[in-house]
C-alpha cells in the first residue's frame, strides 16, 4: 500500500528528516528548519498579531521581535552558542510548564534528529533568511559536475547537470536511457494523452539517426491531441465544469472558454498572454471577441441559485473564491485563511486578502443564477448572417407589437364608446352598439392573426437564439463597489475600507494610472520582478511530466509548503521560462529532451521503496495515468477514439439514476440523457462535468470535483478502480471489438493476434514467458466458453455469426483483451 | 486494534463467507497477497483511547425537519397562535431571502405530543414507534449552525465546514482508523428513496457530502445504488461469468506478477491486491444486499416498505447488515424535508417513510447486542423557525429554515438513553441557558456541529484534537480551528 505511505507516512518522513540534511553538513535554514519552526513554532511566534505569544517571532532576524533581541538579560537564540539560548533549553526540557511545543498546543514534540538540526544550525550561526519563494528568481551558474556516467551526456542539457549535480551530493547514480519502446509511449502519453500506434512505434524504432527523438517530440508538440491535454490540466486548475455547483447545480455555458484554451496551448500563447487575457481580458485596450472568451475565467466559481441565500453573502462568496483562485492558480499560495484573519504561517495579512479581493469586487452583474437562464455578463457570439436574420427579426417584432398594441387600444376605445352611447337615444344606441360589435370582432381577429404571427417570429428568433453560441465573461461596472475588511470573513460584518492592492511581501505593483485595475493585476502577476509566478507555472508542468513537482506541494508554495528538492533547477527553469517570452512549449521541450525525462523506470523495489516519489529523479518516473488518459487509450486501442475537438460537453454512458438520486426535481441537469452517435467515444475531456456528481469513471481514478482549484490530482489504487477497469460497459466494448477486428484481420495466427494486441495495449512486444501465459490464458477461455456456450451466445448475442465456434472465438479474445487492459501496465506510463 | 475480539471474529467470519459463497475461488497465483495488509488501523495513533463505539450509522434527514412539530415540545405556543414573533426574539437573526422583510407569525404545531417510555418523555404523535425506544434515545434539543441554506448547511453537517473541499466525516474515520473487514469498503452511503408527496422541493445531495476534500480519495464513501448495481460497475458484463473472471484475473496476475519482477514497482503489488478484493466483492456485496436470509421477523420490525429497493426502511435494514459484516460507517441519506409550505401533510407523509425503520434499527441493533458499540445519529442540515411561511390556517402551514437550535437524537455506541440534552426558549427560536437566557455557549449546552462530531469521534476512541491532516499550511482537522468540545454529560 504504497499509497498510504506516501500520503501520510511522507509527511512524517520529511518532517523528521529534511530531504538531503543529512549527506550535507552545512544546515540551511530554508530548506532544513525553516520547515520544523512553521510546524511547531510559528502558529504562536509568527506572522499572525492576534495570536502571538512572548512578543517572539521565530521567522525574522530584525526588530525587537526576533529571536536576536534580548530579553532581561536572555538570549531567545546566541548565534553560535546554543547552550545559551532559551529556544534550546525550551525545546530539551522535561519541565511541561517551560516546554515547547507546549503539551497543550497539540504539536507533536521534535524528535532527536531534529533537535540536533537545530542545535546544529545555532552553532553554525542561525541564520535566518528570508522566505525563498518570496525572493527573487535567482541567476544561476551550471554545477560542476564531476563524474557523470556515460549514459548522461554532460553539458548537453542543464536540467541534467543540475540533477546529476544533487545525485552526486548523495553518491547516487541515474539510470541510463530507457528503451525506445518505453520512452515512445512515455513521451506520447504525456504530450498528446494518447498512446502511440503499433505504426508509431515501429517507425521509431527503425529511425536510426541521432535526432530521431527529437523529432518525435517536434512531431507530438504539434498535434492539436497536445493542446487538449495541456488544457485538462489547466481546467482541473481553474475548476472548469458545466454546471454552477450549487442548490440545483444547473447548466452552465463555458464551453466557448475550454475551446479558448485549448487554441492557446495549440498556438503556443506565451504564458504572460495566457494569464492576462483570463484575468483581464475584458479590460483590455482593444479587447477582442478572444480576449472577453477568455474572461470567462473569472466566471468559474461556484454559483449560488436566486432567493435563496442573501444576495449579498452569495455575492461576498463569489467574490472570496475568486480570490482563493487567484492565489492557488498565479501565486502557488494559499490565500483563504486569510479570508478570517491573518495567515499564521505566511506574511498574508487579513488586509491583503480583501485588497486583493477589491480587484474583482467589480463584476457587472447579480451574483446568483437566474434559474435555469444563463447568468450575465453574457457574450453572444452570432454569425454574420445569423446577426443580421436576427436584427431583421428584432426589428419586425417590435413593430408587430406596436401594431398589436395600437389594435388593442382600439378594441378599447371601441369598448367604451360602448358605454358612453348609453346616455344617448334608444334608437341609435342600438345601432351603435351593433356597429361596434362587429368593429369590435373585426379587429379582434386581426389582433389575434397577428398575434399568432409574432408568436411565430418569435419561434424563428428563439431558434436561433439557441443555435447562437454564448460564453459566460467578466465585464466590469462602471462606477467602483467598496471593499471592507470583512470582520472575521462575515460578509455583514464590514470593517475598515480598503484599496486595492497586492501584497506587501511581494514587489509592488505598477498601475497604469489612479485606479489599479484588474489589468494592472493581470501585468503584475506575469512581471518580470514577480518571484511567484515563473516558479509556480514551471513547477506544474515539471510536475505534469514527473509525477511530483520540484515542489512537492504544487499548491503551496507559502511557509507550510515543502522546500524544493532542487532549488538551483527551480530557479533556473524559471529564468529561462521568463527569459523565452513565458514560450510553454520550448519549457515542455526541455524537459522531456532532457536526459533525466527519460531515463528508464526498472530499478530494484527497494530503490523504490527508499524514494517513493522519486524526488532525487534518479530514475524515470513511473505514473499511474489520469482517468482521462485511461480512458481514452482504450477507445483509441480498438479504434472507437472520436478525435472531433470543440465544442460542448458530450455525455457518453453512465450507470442509471445516479444524477436523479441527488438532484433537485427542477435542475436542468436532473436526468442524464447519454449522447448517441459517435459522440459518446469523444475524449473524455469533453464529458460533461456535474460538479454534484461527476462522472464516475473519472473520479473512481481520482478526478477532482472541479468545485474548488485543484493543481496536483492524488493517485490511489482501489478495488473499485479495479471493478471499473473489468466491468465499466465501454470499456468492455472496445475490448470485444477489438478482438472482432483481430479475429477478421486475415491470416493471423494465435502468436501474431496476441502479440498485435499485447503491442497495441502496452506497446511493447511479449517476451516468450508473456507469449506462454497468454496462450494458455487464450486456451483457457477456450475451454471455458466451449464448456458454457451460452456465457458465448450472451456475450454476442447482438452478432451475425455463422457459428458457434466462431462466437466461443470472439468471447475467448475478449476476455485477453479484457485482461490486457486490466493490467497494472495499461493503466501506468512507465 | 487487533486484540479487539469482536473485529478478530468479524474478520474470520467474513473471510468464512468469502471462501464458502464463493464456489469458484482465484486460483492459487491470486490468493497470496490476500486480507492481511486490508485491516489495519490507518494512523499509528489510533485510536487514542478506549473506543465506546466501533461503528456508526448516521441518518441524514435531508432538507431540515422541523423540530418543533417532531421533537422540541412547546405548548404554550399555542396560545401564541398568529402573534408575531417579539423582536427581542429575533434579535438580529439573518433570514432566507425567502422570508426576509415578510410579517413573521406565530405557528404552534398542530401535532400532539404524549409522555412516553419510563423516562416519560414528551413524543409527537407524527413517531409512534420512535416513541416505543424512547428510552433508548438521547435527544439534543440545543443544537446549532451558521447555514441557512441548504447547500451550504448540508455541507457543514457532513464535513463540518460550509465550504466546500473539506472532508467528510465518514472519510475522516476512514483515515483515522483504517478498516474492520476484508471485503467491503470502510464508509457506505445510502440514498434512499422519500414520501413522492413532495416532489418539487426536493432539496439536492452532492457527492462532496461523502467526499474526501483534501484526504486521498480512497478515502471517499462508496455509495451503493439502489438500482442497478449496489455498487458501481460491480457485475460482470454479460457473458463473463465468475468462472471467466476468475480466469481473467488470474491471466492478468501472472503478467502482472512478471511485470512487477521486470520493473520492480511495488505499486504493482497493490494493484493485484485490489483486483482481488474487487474479485470478492463482487460476492460479498450481493450477499450483503440479498435479504433472503432475513427471517420474516426482523422484516416485519422494518416495515412493508423493506420489500421495496431503495426504500429508506430498506436502507436501514442495509445499514444494519453492513456494520454487522464490519463496515464502519454507514450514512443513510433520507432527503424531501423542506417544508416551506403544506407542512403538516408532507411531514406525515415523510414521518411515516422512516418512524418505523428508525425504531426498527435500534431495536434490530439492540436484540443482537449490538447497540452497545453501534451509534445511530439522526439529523437534519438546521431546524425550522417557529414563525409560518405562506399559507397559515388551522390545518396548514409552512416554516422557514432556522439554524439557531435544532434537534438531533443519537442511540447506542456509549450515549446516554432515555435524555434530552440542552434547552430553547419558549418559541425553540434560541438556545438558552439554565436562566432562560439566550446562550450560544457550549458550557451553557448549545452544541455546535462541531461538538457533535467532536463527540462522535470521542465515542470511536479519537480525540479530535489530534485526528489531523496537514493542508494548505495547517493541521487540519474535522471540527475546524475554533473550539470544539465532547458532550460529556450524555455519555454513559
Amino acid at each position: 500500500m504504497r499509497s498510504i505511505a506516501t500520503l501520510v507516512g511522507f509527511q512524517v518522513i520529511l518532517a523528521s528528516v529534511p530531504l538531503s540534511a543529512l549527506a550535507d553538513d552545512r544546515v540551511s535554514f530554508n530548506r532544513d528548519i525553516r520547515p520544523l519552526l512553521s510546524d511547531r513554532c510559528v502558529a504562536c511566534h509568527g506572522p499572525d498579531d492576534a495570536k502571538r505569544a512572548a512578543d517572539l517571532r521565530l521567522d525574522v532576524s530584525e526588530g525587537e521581535l526576533s529571536p536576536f533581541h534580548r530579553r532581561d538579560g536572555h538570549d531567545v537564540i546566541k548565534p553560535g552558542d546554543p547552550d545559551a539560548s532559551e529556544l534550546w533549553k525550551r525545546i530539551t526540557t522535561d519541565d511541561h510548564a517551560l516546554q515547547m511545543p507546549p503539551l497543550d498546543s497539540n504539536k507533536k514534540p521534535l524528535n532527536d534528529s531534529q533537535k540536533g538540526l537545530i542545535r546544529k544550525w545555532i552553532q553554525q550561526g542561525a541564520t535566518i533568511e528570508n522566505f525563498w519563494s518570496f525572493q527573487p528568481l535567482r541567476p544561476q551558474e551550471s554545477p560542476w559536475v564531476k563524474n557523470g556516467p556515460e549514459e548522461v551526456s554532460r553539458g548537453e542539457s542543464r536540467i541534467d547537470q543540475f540533477v546529476l549535480a544533487a545525485l552526486e551530493k548523495k553518491g547516487m547514480k541515474p539510470q541510463p536511457s530507457a528503451d525506445k519502446r518505453t520512452l515512445i509511449r512515455r513521451v506520447t502519453l504525456d504530450l498528446t494523452g494518447l498512446p502511440p500506434t503499433p505504426e508509431e512505434i515501429h517507425a521509431f524504432e527503425q529511425d536510426d539517426t541521432p535526432d530521431a527523438y527529437r523529432r518525435l517530440v517536434d512531431r507530438l508538440i504539434s498535434t492539436p491531441l497536445y493542446g487538449e491535454h495541456m488544457a485538462r490540466y489547466w481546467l482541473d486548475l481553474v475548476r472548469f465544469a458545466d454546471t454552477n455547483g450549487m442548490h440545483h447545480d444547473h447548466y452552465r455555458e463555458l464551453s466557448q472558454y475550454r475551446d479558448w484554451v485549448i487554441r492557446a496551448f495549440n498556438a503556443n500563447m506565451p504564458f504572460d498572454q495566457f494569464a492576462t487575457y483570463q484575468l483581464a481580458g475584458d479590460l483590455m485596450e482593444n479587447s477582442t471577441i478572444d480576449h472577453q472568451i477568455a474572461s470567462g475565467y473569472n466566471r468559474l466559481h461556484m454559483v449560488m441559485d436566486r432567493g435563496t441565500n442573501p444576495p449579498l453573502e452569495s455575492y461576498t462568496r463569489n467574490v472570496v473564491d475568486q480570490v482563493s483562485a487567484f492565489g492557488t492558480v498565479f501565486m502557488g499560495m494559499t490565500l483563504e485563511c486569510a479570508v478570517c484573519h491573518d495567515h499564521k504561517y505566511d506574511p498574508v495579512k487579513q488586509r491583503d486578502f480583501y485588497q486583493l479581493f477589491a480587484f474583482f469586487n467589480n463584476i457587472d452583474g447579480e451574483p446568483e443564477t437566474p434559474g435555469r437562464d444563463q447568468q450575465p455578463p453574457i457574450l453572444e457570439l452570432a454569425s454574420p448572417e445569423d446577426a443580421s436574420r436576427l436584427h431583421e427579426l428584432e426589428t419586425k417584432l417590435i413593430a408587430f407589437k406596436k401594431e398589436i398594441d395600437q389594435l388593442k387600444e382600439s378594441l378599447k376605445d371601441l369598448a367604451s364608446q360602448g358605454t358612453v352611447e348609453k346616455s344617448s337615444q334608444e334608437a341609435t344606441k342600438i345601432q351603435a352598439a351593433e356597429n361596434n360589435k362587429a368593429k369590435e370582432a373585426e379587429v379582434a381577429k386581426q389582433v389575434k392573426e397577428k398575434e399568432e404571427e409574432l408568436g411565430r417570429l418569435k419561434g424563428t428568433r428563439d431558434e436561433i437564439k439557441r443555435r447562437i453560441p454564448i460564453a459566460l465573461v467578466m465585464k466590469e461596472r462602471s462606477d467602483l463597489r467598496p471593499a471592507y475588511i470583512l470582520k472575521r470573513g462575515a460578509y455583514d460584518q464590514p470593517g475598515e475600507v480598503v484599496s486595492r492592492n497586492t501584497p506587501a511581501f511581494l514587489p509592488p505593483l505598477k498601475s497604469s494610472g489612479d485606479l489599479k485595475t484588474r489589468l494592472d493585476l493581470a501585468r503584475w502577476v506575469t512581471d518580470e520582478e514577480n518571484p511567484l509566478t515563473a516558479r509556480v507555472t514551471v513547477n506544474r508542468i515539471w510536475q505534469q511530466l514527473f509525477g511530483v513537482g520540484l515542489v512537492k506541494t504544487s499548491h503551496d508554495f507559502g511557509a507550510q509548503g515543502e522546500y524544493p528538492s532542487h532549488p538551483e533547477l527551480l530557479d533556473d527553469l524559471a529564468n529561462t521560462f521568463v527569459e523565452s517570452q513565458w514560450d510553454i512549449k520550448s519549457l515542455v521541450q526541455s524537459i522531456v529532451l532532457s536526459q533525466t525525462y527519460q531515463q528508464s523506470s526498472r530499478v530494484s523495489p527497494e530503490e523504490y521503496r527508499a524514494d517513493a516519489d522519486n524526488r532525487m529523479l534518479a530514475r524515470g518516473s513511473r505514473i499511474r495515468l489520469d482517468s482521462e488518459v485511461i480512458r481514452d487509450q482504450i477507445l483509441a486501442i480498438s479504434g472507437l477514439l472520436n478525435k472531433t475537438m470543440y465544442g460542448k460537453s458530450v455525455k457518453p454512458p453512465q450507470p442509471a439514476d445516479l444524477w436523479k438520486t441527488v438532484s433537485m426535481v427542477s435542475s436542468s441537469t436532473y436526468s442524464f440523457k447519454e449522447d448517441t452517435g459517435d459522440k459518446i467515444y469523444r475524449r473524455s475531456f469533453y464529458t460533461f462535468w456535474k460538479r454534484a456528481m461527476p462522472p464516475p469513471q473519472m473520479t473512481i481514478f481520482d478526478a477532482p470535483t472541479r468545485e474548488s482549484c485543484t493543481s496536483r490530482r492524488e493517485r490511489t489504487n482501489t478495488p473499485v478502480q479495479a471493478l471499473l477497469m473489468m466491468n465499466e460497459s465501454q470499456y468492455f466494448e472496445a475490448a470485444r471489438l477489438f478482438a472482432i477486428q483481430l479475429l477478421d484481420s486475415p491470416g493471423l495466427s494465435d502468436t501474431d493476434r496476441l502479440r498485435i494486441a499485447f503491442e497495441s495495449v502496452t506497446s511493447h512486444l511479449p517476451d516468450a514467458d508473456e507469449r506462454a501465459n497468454l496462450q494458455r490464458g487464450l486456451d483457457g477461455f477456450r475451454s471455458i466458453y466451449r464448456d458454457d456456450l451460452d456465457s458465448a451466445k450472451s456475450m454476442t448475442s447482438d452478432l451475425k455469426l455463422g457459428s458457434d465456434a466462431k462466437r466461443v472465438e470472439i468471447a475467448a479474445l475478449t476476455m485477453v483483451v479484457n485482461s490486457l487492459f486490466n493490467l497494472d501496465a495499461t493503466k501506468t506510463r512507465e | 486494534m487487533s486484540d479487539n475480539l469482536f473485529e478478530h471474529y468479524q474478520r474470520l467470519q467474513a473471510r468464512r463467507r468469502f471462501l464458502n459463497q464463493t464456489s469458484v475461488g482465484l486460483g492459487a497465483a491470486v490468493l497470496g497477497s490476500l486480507v492481511a495488509n486490508r485491516t489495519t488501523a490507518a494512523q499509528p495513533d489510533l485510536p487514542h483511547f478506549r473506543p465506546r463505539a466501533n461503528r456508526v450509522i448516521f441518518l441524514f434527514m435531508g432538507g431540515a425537519p422541523s423540530q418543533l412539530e417532531l421533537y422540541d415540545y412547546k405548548p404554550g405556543l399555542e396560545a401564541k397562535y398568529k402573534l408575531p414573533l417579539p423582536d427581542e426574539v429575533r434579535s438580529g437573526q439573518r433570514v432566507t431571502a425567502m422570508t426576509e422583510g415578510k410579517e413573521h407569525l406565530i405557528q404552534p404545531s398542530i401535532f400532539k405530543f404524549t409522555q412516553q417510555g419510563h423516562c416519560g418523555r414528551y413524543m409527537s404523535e407524527l413517531l409512534p414507534h420512535l416513541s416505543t425506544v424512547v428510552d433508548d434515545l438521547c435527544f439534543i434539543k440545543s443544537m446549532r449552525t451558521e447555514a441557512i441554506n441548504h447547500d451550504e448547511g448540508k455541507t457543514q453537517m457532513c464535513t463540518g465546514s460550509q465550504v466546500q473541499g473539506k472532508p467528510s466525516l465518514g472519510a475522516w474515520l476512514s483515515y483515522g482508523l483504517g478498516s474492520l473487514n476484508s471485503n467491503l469498503p470502510d464508509f457506505i452511503v445510502l440514498n434512499s428513496a422519500f414520501w413522492s408527496g413532495d416532489q418539487q422541493n426536493v432539496q439536492a445531495l452532492y457527492s462532496r457530502l461523502w467526499g474526501t476534500g483534501f484526504l486521498p480519495s480512497k478515502y471517499q464513501g462508496v455509495a451503493f445504488q439502489s438500482a442497478g448495481d449496489p455498487v458501481l460497475f460491480l457485475s460482470n458484463p454479460t457473458g463473463v461469468t465468475r468462472t471467466s473472471r476468475s480466469k481473467m484475473l488470474e491471466l492478468v496476475t501472472q503478467l502482472n506478477h512478471k511485470h512487477a519482477n521486470d520493473i520492480g514497482d511495488p505499486e504493482i503489488q497493490t494493484t493485484i491486491a485490489q483486483q482481488e478484493m474487487a474479485f470478492r466483492m463482487q460476492a460479498s456485496v450481493p450477499e450483503l444486499t440479498d435479504l433472503s436470509d432475513e427471517p420474516d421477523s426482523v422484516k416485519k420490525l422494518y416495515g412493508p416498505e423493506v420489500e421495496k429497493s431503495g426504500s429508506f426502511a430498506r436502507n436501514c435494514l442495509l445499514a444494519r447488515r453492513m456494520v454487522e459484516r464490519g463496515v464502519r460507517f454507514v450514512q443513510v441519506f433520507h432527503r424531501g424535508w423542506d417544508h416551506h409550505s403544506t407542512l403538516p401533510t408532507k411531514l406525515r407523509g415523510q414521518c411515516k417513510d422512516v418512524d418505523q425503520p428508525w425504531a426498527a434499527l435500534i431495536q434490530d441493533l439492540k436484540m443482537r447486542g449490538m447497540l452497545e458499540d453501534t451509534l445511530v445519529v439522526c439529523s437534519g442540515e438546521f431546524g425550522r423557525t417557529v414563525y409560518c411561511q405562506g399559507k397559515q390556517n388551522a390545518t396548514d402551514y409552512g416554516r422557514d429554515h432556522h439554524p439557531r437550535c435544532f434537534t438531533t437524537w443519537l442511540a447506542g455506541g456509549g450515549i446516554k438513553g432515555g435524555i434530552e440534552h440542552g434547552r430553547t426558549d419558549e418559541y425553540s427560536y434560541n438556545i438558552v441557558d439554565a436562566n432562560g437566557q439566550p446562550t450560544t455557549r457550549f458550557e451553557d449546552d448549545a452544541v455546535h456541529i462541531n461538538d457533535l462530531n467532536a463527540t462522535i469521534l470521542h465515542q470511536l476512541g479519537i480525540d479530535h484534537r489530534r485526528l489531523t491532516f496537514p493542508y494548505q499550511g495547517l493541521d487540519q482537522r474535522l471540527t475546524g480551528v475554533e473550539e470544539a468540545n465532547v458532550v460529556k454529560k450524555i455519555l454513559a
